[in-house]
């Protein structure tokens, strides 16, 4: 039996580590033409919401323009945005505030 | 023109056309598909003649045409970099996934009966959708029934104008249309939560 011999690792910085968890938001925009239970439709399916959960995102974007939708990575925010676009909704990424 | 309603027994989502509205809705969908297929998704033009020909991995500016930049929004408010990057890795399949959702609704409807060229009366066309046809065409009624409100103009709360126009105004006519989609569109939904 052996042990593998341990390999010397530059030891990381910690300061690189301490991000926060999900520094990025997807924002859905309001725009005329989406039907409001379309939208909470595609809230559903997509994101896996509850009816309540989903309603309440679609009239927030509704009544103020636009709602954070989901959060996390950029590359997860990415990937809802694409699906935003996909089912027609004005969507776009940022960091988070 | 009820719409859709969900079919318990057969889990179908079905609805009835007259051979005219079947005719309308596919004149739509192929739009849909010309304009998708017809600008070019081009690259960006680069300083360097050779990187240009070997890039053809996608575009990364905004398309000209008002409506596919509407189907195509930029994905990043206030950084073009990102959000060409964005669009060069994702409008080419979104572009496939919306033209083959509008071909869904022109395939539904001519094995549903409706002819190449319609020239008879009385035609009546009974679609029936699985629940993952029915999805496809109420992605693609939202990205037809954008294209015709950019066209239009149409914007929040102006209703009132468009049903002030004269009968045989054609921006009130193609308003109508809109707004007949956006029933059908309305109908599916309701269908697809009730079969869910």
């Amino acid at each position: 039996m052996s042990t593998p011999s341990p390999v010397e690792l530059d030891e990381p910085e910690v300061d690189d580590l301490v991000a926060p968890a999900t520094p990025w938001v997807t924002i859905v925009w309001n725009d005329p033409v989406n039907l409001m239970s379309y939208v909470t439709f595609v809230f559903q399916k997509y994101f896996g919401y509850s009816k309540k959960k989903s309603e309440k995102l679609m009239m927030e974007v509704h009544n103020d323009g636009k709602s954070a939708v989901s959060s996390g990575s950029r590359e997860e925010m990415e990937r809802d945005v694409q699906a935003m676009h996909e089912y027609g909704l004005w969507a776009t990424l940022e960091k988070q505030d | 023109m009820g719409g859709f309603s969900y079919h318990r027994r057969s889990k179908q989502i079905i609805a009835t056309f007259s051979g005219f509205e079947a005719d309308l809705l596919r004149s739509l969908a192929s739009q849909l598909v010309e304009l998708l297929r017809n600008e070019v998704a081009a690259p960006a033009e680069s300083d360097d003649p050779l990187e240009a020909l070997l890039d053809f991995s996608g575009p990364t500016t905004e398309p000209e045409d008002p409506v596919l930049k509407r189907l195509f929004p930029s994905a990043y408010g206030d950084d073009a970099e990102a959000a060409g990057e964005f669009r060069r890795f994702t409008e080419g399949g979104l572009r496939d996934g919306k033209a083959r959702a509008a071909s869904t609704i022109i395939d539904s409807l001519e094995e549903a009966g409706l002819p190449p060229e319609l020239d008879e009366d009385g035609l009546v066309i009974d679609v029936e959708l699985s629940i993952g046809d029915a999805e496809a065409w109420m992605r693609s009624f939202t990205d037809i029934r954008l294209a015709l409100a950019t066209r239009l103009g149409v914007e929040e709360g102006d209703e009132d104008f468009w049903d002030s126009l004269p009968e045989n105004d054609p921006a009130g006519q193609v308003y109508g249309i809109y707004q007949w989609v956006g029933i059908l569109q309305e109908t599916i939904v309701e269908s697809l939560v009730a079969a869910s």
